[in-house]
């Protein structure tokens, strides 16, 4: 066990945890955040996506001790009041079936969105494409997305 | 006008106070996190009066309305209030949702399999709206001295002529002494203002913002983490349990091995590892750690299988006649040896792991006197009985209360896992909730079985269908049903079905046995289609004008108009017949859980790969009570039957299943999805049948034959990304 201070969605957190934790774990088991979703602990679904310094990562494969100074943000720090353009958009087109690995989506689709506010149809897809929703909302994930993007511009 | 027998207490009303009953602020709370910036926030009830099991109105006219059923991600939780609020007449905005636990004396099959939900559920609900509705008149009417018939209601008002009106809230309290009628009115269909608005997922903005709604969410305070290690093969079993290498590991508290299976099985209980080692510790990284630690020895039980065994079994099993065939109409052999053509063709299918995206997990707290179950749960009642026999306590001593779903496809209404946690918690005497890994969830059986199907029809000289043979087989059971299209069409009919027993577990999963049947039977209609020199549409419609002037057989299972008519609209709607360069299509349509769907599917082909454009899907579903929820369902039904029919297969050696993750497991991903979808419905007022199921079978056909338009090959084993062919 080995004590780490990290910055997650703004704010500071000492945790007491094995060097190896995957981030996804310290979110769940010990920050009590659990919008953070585990899926499949080899970085092969995305259901586990937060943000490192703004870029989307899989937090199930990146030990705590990798961490350091950077800022984690989770689907709970990603807006205020999940007030997020993309959050809304979710809620327009009413994406979510079972929604799991929906706030997965979400941040991946937020980090897609701040390197490219303008992505392509091919953009959006080659970027989803390491998020599997097994309920098969693809087509309004896409669409919401879409409409997110249009309406930041 | 339609009158229903209510079967709710006479007396009605039950007045709980807001102090007395702490769970009920629960549906206040709610409000708050889901509905921000509505004005109806701003009061807080002070009473809320129980009006039967399905509503609780408080004194501000907010309405709470429980959702029975378990949420899988089919939208039940939306569409089943819908329908209460309807028949109550209430304003959608001021309903609250609440998920009911099991209670099985105040509802019934609160379980989520065979789209069957809003079916079976569609009387009782609308009764218990309509009867809440009746009470809540009857005091006014009470109050005000007029007659019944006067008083009428609008979205949560209730009014009379003379200028009178008072809203559900404040009336509630004087309704405490109503009776409810023997019998009851309900809205006409056509007067529906909730029912058939497309209506958003009254859960959609907890799961936006990433709120605790899951089973894997679920935490209590001293609340453990459990994990399991099932054997590594089917076929065999624990030998010796070393905890040596793991117990003085940080955060471990317990290692053991654990029998899981109830003394009574119930059709619920399927599962081939009852008996397992759990790894019990703190937190979840620890446990996960240990697990992995630890060295196991097993013994061989039972034959280890591999594929190809089961292939062989399977071949063998369509290649023999069975004893006593499913059904039987004139005289097949003599048909088939007097026919001009003959087409016969045999179609293949994997077992399929489910893989709910929510790995299986519940939460367990057994004691000596009582226990608590929590969790994702397709079939809370059945868990409960088996849990009653398990841990030796009566059933009025356990409580299940269902979590919203990661997905279900009919992987939880096998509840191993509960069964585990229970057993796990009794053990440790605490609270614990029991983890499944990806490899643990793909690896543990209740797969799709794997089937083949053997296809003959024969054709006379004037190209019509005279006879039609179908032998299917499947591992713990054949895929074939009977009485099902082409049955009723053809005069001479010949169905069977041949059983495989294999020690690789099998269990329902999406669409059980139409997920292989209707790609294979449609694929093979376009075959014999083709053959004929017709047009795969009207060679199906002609077939189905028979079945309704001059049906073969009465047994036949199914409406030959409303299957016509779905492939009537989609004909229409996909503009069928227009050629349009680079554009390749294919046709299906296939009946279950007693709703009609017809697809047609175009494939375009860029830089020599397919891809789908856009899937064209008709469904008879009789009224649609959420449009918005019933398209998202047929959207996922497609993309979930493309998915899994170009990419889906679990193989085995010696037993070990090969695939374990998703390295290795191929899920559709986005791109591979079809780039659009369009779904019609037949708007025919006739009470609802299931939606979560029906739109994934037929498209697996309709890709087929859109595929071999584009290629010139048939598809006749899935996964058919195995045969080269890569969508995407």
């Amino acid at each position: 066990m080995a004590a780490f201070t990290i910055n997650v969605n703004g704010q500071q957190h000492q945790v007491d945890v094995a060097p190896d934790t995957p981030i996804l774990w310290v979110l769940r088991d010990h920050l009590d955040l659990v919008g953070t979703k585990f899926g499949c602990g080899i970085a092969q679904c995305g259901a586990c996506t937060v943000h490192l310094n703004g870029a989307a990562i899989r937090s199930c494969s990146v030990p705590v001790s990798g961490v350091g100074e950077s800022e984690i943000t989770t689907i709970e720090g990603l807006s205020e009041k999940a007030d997020h353009v993309l959050q809304e958009a979710w809620l327009e087109h009413d994406v979510p079936q079972c929604g799991y690995c929906q706030a997965g989506q979400i941040m991946n689709a937020a980090a897609l969105l701040t390197k490219n506010p303008t992505p392509s149809d091919k953009d959006i897809e080659t970027a989803m494409d390491g998020n599997i929703c097994r309920c098969g909302t693809y087509v309004r994930i896409r669409a919401a997305i879409k409409s997110a993007s249009e309406k930041m511009s | 006008m339609t009158l229903l027998k209510t079967k709710h207490n006479r007396r009605s009303f039950l007045k709980v106070s807001s102090a007395a009953g702490g769970g009920l602020m629960i549906g206040f709370n709610w409000l708050v996190s889901c509905k921000p910036a509505t004005e109806e926030m701003a009061s807080v009830p002070k009473e809320w009066f129980d009006v039967n099991a399905f509503i609780k109105i408080g004194d501000n006219g907010q309405i709470t309305i429980m959702s029975p059923n378990p949420e899988i991600g089919q939208n039940v939780k939306t569409a089943m209030p819908m329908i209460v609020a309807e028949e109550l007449d209430v304003d959608w905005k001021n309903v609250v949702v609440e998920q009911a636990g099991l209670n099985t004396e105040k509802f019934t099959r609160q379980l989520a399999g065979g789209s069957q939900s809003i079916r079976q559920g569609w009387e009782g609900l609308r009764v218990a709206g309509a009867a809440a509705r009746h009470v809540l008149r009857q005091a006014a009417a009470q109050q005000w001295d007029v007659p019944l018939a006067e008083v009428s209601t609008d979205k949560g008002m209730i009014s009379h002529s003379s200028g009178k009106s008072i809203s559900y809230g404040e009336i509630a309290t004087h309704a405490a002494d109503m009776e409810v009628p023997e019998e009851i009115e309900l809205k006409d269909p056509k007067a529906f203002r909730i029912i058939g608005t497309p209506t958003k997922n009254v859960d959609g903005p907890k799961i936006v913002a990433g709120k605790p709604l899951f089973g894997l969410d679920y935490k209590r305070e001293g609340m453990l983490i459990a994990m399991i290690v099932h054997p590594p093969a089917f076929g065999m079993k624990l030998k010796e349990l070393d905890t040596s290498s793991v117990k003085s590991m940080p955060g471990i508290r317990k290692v053991f091995a654990v029998q899981t299976a109830p003394a009574e099985k119930q059709w619920s209980d399927i599962n081939a590892f009852p008996e397992l080692v759990a790894v019990v510790g703190e937190s979840t990284w620890q446990v996960m750690k240990a697990k992995k630690a630890l060295e196991l020895n097993w013994e061989q039980e039972t034959p280890m299988e591999n594929s190809e065994d089961h292939d062989i079994a399977l071949a063998k099993a369509v290649d023999t006649p069975s004893d006593e065939p499913a059904r039987k109409d004139g005289d097949p052999d003599a048909a088939f040896r007097n026919a001009a053509k003959v087409v016969e063709k045999v179609y293949s299918a994997p077992f399929l792991p489910h893989n709910t995206m929510e790995p299986m997990n519940f939460f367990a707290h057994v004691t000596a006197e009582k226990a608590e179950l929590v969790g994702p749960i397709q079939t809370p009642e059945f868990l409960r009985k088996s849990a009653s026999d398990l841990l030796g306590l009566p059933e009025d001593k356990i409580t299940v209360d269902m979590t919203r779903m990661g997905g279900g496809f009919g992987r939880r209404l096998y509840g191993n896992f509960g069964m585990e946690a229970a057993a796990i918690s009794q053990k440790m005497n605490a609270p614990i909730k029991l983890i499944y890994t990806r490899e643990d969830d793909m690896t543990q059986g209740t797969y799709r079985p794997a089937y083949k199907i053997r296809y003959r029809a024969a054709l006379d000289k004037n190209n019509d269908l005279v006879a039609f043979q179908v032998r299917g087989a499947g591992i713990q059971g054949g895929p074939v049903f009977a009485d099902r299209f082409p049955a009723g069409t053809v005069s001479h009919y010949l169905a069977e079905n041949n059983s495989v027993e294999s020690n690789v577990s099998t269990g329902a999963w999406r669409a059980p046995r139409s997920n292989f049947v209707a790609g294979a039977e449609q694929s093979f209609m376009d075959e014999v289609a083709e053959a004929a020199g017709k047009d795969p549409i009207e060679f199906r419609l002609e077939l189905f004008e028979k079945a309704m002037n001059s049906p073969v057989g009465e047994e036949n299972d199914y409406d030959p108009a409303r299957y016509a008519g779905v492939l009537k609209l989609v004909k229409e709607k996909s503009g069928w017949g227009k050629e349009t360069p680079g554009v390749y299509r294919g046709v299906s349509a296939y009946y279950c859980h007693d709703s009609y769907v017809a697809q047609v599917v175009d494939v375009v082909v860029n830089s020599g790969k397919p891809k789908v454009q856009k899937v064209w899907c008709a469904v008879d579903c009789g009224i649609v009570v959420n449009p918005e929820g019933a398209r998202n369902q047929i959207e996922g039904g497609i993309i979930d039957g493309i998915g899994h029919a170009m990419y889906g297969a679990i193989t085995f050696t010696d037993g070990v299943p090969d695939q374990r993750n998703f390295d290795k497991y191929r899920l559709i991903r986005n791109s591979e999805a079809p780039v659009e979808i369009e779904s019609f419905f037949v708007d025919n007022g006739i009470d609802p049948t299931g939606l979560g199921e029906p739109s994934l079978p037929p498209v697996i056909a309709a890709l087929a034959n859109a595929m071999y338009k584009a290629t010139g090959k048939r598809l006749y084993s899935q996964p058919f990304a195995q045969k080269d062919i890569m969508v995407g």
